[in-house]
């Protein structure tokens, strides 16, 4: 007998396959029927391949076996069965006609579909990425606490309110109407964006969590672009941008385990095909007349594909993020901005500029400070670091930061 | 915070001409300089800039070309900033590359209505 081999991540990416045409099949009033039905698959799954061995066809085992259990949850719930058959009556109201579609296009579909009604305004972001993480990822409960730094009882309630105002909203799993697309395909992508910034930023330890994360919002932008309602330059440019992010992944720690700067990395260590096709896209992005948030930060990731620390660098980052800021405020872009802007005009010029952009909550204000001021005036510099130091969260920050100060005395 | 009109004038001989490097600097100037308001949090609106041909119209429905390109101060655009009083909206003001051409900035509150 052939040994198939058990695909790394199969039961996640069916579990959101399962789960999504089995959402829009029972509406999002019953999710949990829907969730629950795709978990006691993979159990059986577990319980029967772990002692029988693979089958010849696993995804194939695991549709007939879903198709099955929801064929017969709507057997024995015949009150709920008369509900949604009034929904989707085909010629007939016979049970056993009611066809459960796993191909792949009512997959893609039904993800889609899925995407925009988690991804509501009506609840909050990380509620959003929640779900999304839960339900379309196929991630469980105790992951999604591990990338949130949180627990599983507090992502529990956040998992269980956000549904109860979808329910109560009566948010229906379908594409939103050719006037309020624009709106919310702005509303995905923020949750996309944000779902990648969990994995790229997070100060969880788990490395190999946060790349799960960054992948999968890579995979659901992906999915954007294969429908023609949504494939649209704004998502190329997400997608583009997430490419040469993630084509830094391996350079950006070490053998430790610790964090390698920038300027440190090893470029052979970057993924150059990730890049190639970060490119790609960026050139699909440029077709057309739209101009969005993630087309600028997609140019300035390009920007910084390349390592070489020149002044025409670094006047196209500070142009970017000219038009960046017009577009969008952000702190962080604010920040970037006024270092690109010292490697563009000089420290002096930026200090000014730093010093007007009023933003002493934040640690890397200071630190920012302290880099401009090195070997300016070093007193400063060493003021400001030492501010930075103290308002500083993360061990790796202090460290870097300690760093910077042994080097002004040094 | 309130939104002020920055309106920028300037007279049409002072345009700023030389080389394609000269113009790009120039160019440089206003970008940074937008974008520096904008790395405050404190742009409403870039704005625009306003074509040169005109048309004035008078009591009496009476329109005619205007104001001439020939004057001194024609408004060549305008942009929206926010500041707590029109004391720090004119400093920000003070960083526009206009003068160095012989324009002005006008700066005006914008009443809520």
């Amino acid at each position: 007998m052939e040994e198939q081999e058990l695909i790394p991540h199969l039961f996640r990416t069916e579990f959101s396959k399962i789960t999504a045409v089995l959402g829009k099949l029972f509406g999002f009033e019953h999710i949990e029927i829907a969730e629950d039905i795709a978990s006691d698959t993979f159990l059986l799954a577990s319980e029967t391949w772990g002692l029988k061995g693979l089958p010849k066809n696993p995804v194939a085992w695991l549709y007939t076996v879903a198709k099955n259990k929801a064929r017969d949850y709507l057997r024995r719930n015949k009150l709920f069965n008369d509900k949604i058959t009034a929904e989707l009556q085909h010629n007939s109201t016979e049970l056993h006609e009611i066809v459960i579609d796993l191909s792949d296009n009512n997959i893609a579909d039904s993800q889609l579909q899925m995407m925009f009604a988690i991804c509501h305004p009506a609840i909050p972001v990380e509620a959003q990425i929640g779900l999304s993480l839960r339900i379309l990822c196929g991630f469980g409960i105790e992951e999604i606490a591990n990338a949130f730094l949180s627990n599983k009882e507090t992502i529990n309630k956040r998992l269980l309110r956000a549904k109860e105002k979808l329910k109560q909203g009566k948010v229906k799993i379908e594409f939103p109407a050719k006037a309020e697309i624009g709106n919310r395909l702005d509303a995905v992508l923020t949750t996309l964006y944000l779902l990648y910034n969990e994995g790229y930023y997070s100060l969880s330890q788990n490395i190999s969590l946060r790349k799960e994360l960054c992948v999968e919002a890579m995979r659901l932008t992906q999915m954007l672009l294969t429908n023609n309602q949504t494939e649209l330059p704004k998502v190329y440019a997400l997608l583009s941008l997430m490419c040469f992010q993630s084509s830094r992944f391996e350079a950006r720690t070490d053998d430790n385990d610790a964090q390698v700067l920038y300027d440190d990395q090893d470029t052979s260590l970057w993924d150059w095909g990730l890049i190639k096709e970060g490119k790609y896209l960026l050139n699909e992005a440029a077709k057309g007349t739209e101009i969005s948030k993630y087309h600028l930060e997609a140019g300035i990731a390009w920007c910084h594909t390349n390592k070489a620390d020149t002044e025409e660098k670094w006047e196209s980052i500070l142009q970017l993020y000219n038009r960046l800021l017009q577009i969008e405020y952000s702190p962080v872009a604010a920040l970037n901005r006024t270092y690109a802007l010292a490697k563009a005009n000089g420290k002096k010029a930026a200090i000014p500029e730093a010093e007007k952009l009023n933003l002493a909550a934040n640690h890397l204000y200071y630190l920012l400070l302290g880099y401009l001021y090195t070997d300016i005036d070093n007193e400063m510099a060493a003021k400001h670091l030492k501010i930075a130091l103290q308002m500083a969260r993360s061990a790796t920050d202090k460290i870097l930061i300690k760093q910077r100060m042994d080097k002004l005395t040094g | 915070m309130k939104d002020f009109l920055f309106v920028y004038r300037n007279d049409n001989k002072n345009a700023p001409t030389g080389s394609p490097e000269e113009m790009q600097a120039v160019t440089k100037q206003w970008m940074d300089w937008i974008g520096s308001i904008a790395a405050q949090n404190k742009l409403t609106d870039r704005g625009n800039r306003l074509e040169s041909e005109g048309k004035v119209v008078r009591p009496g429905n009476i329109i005619t070309d205007g104001p001439y390109t020939e004057i001194k101060e024609l408004i060549g655009g305008y942009s929206i900033v926010k500041a707590g009083s029109i004391d720090e909206a004119a400093e920000i003001a003070k960083g526009c590359p206009i003068y160095a051409f012989g324009g002005n900035v006008e700066v005006r509150e914008i009443s809520l209505l």
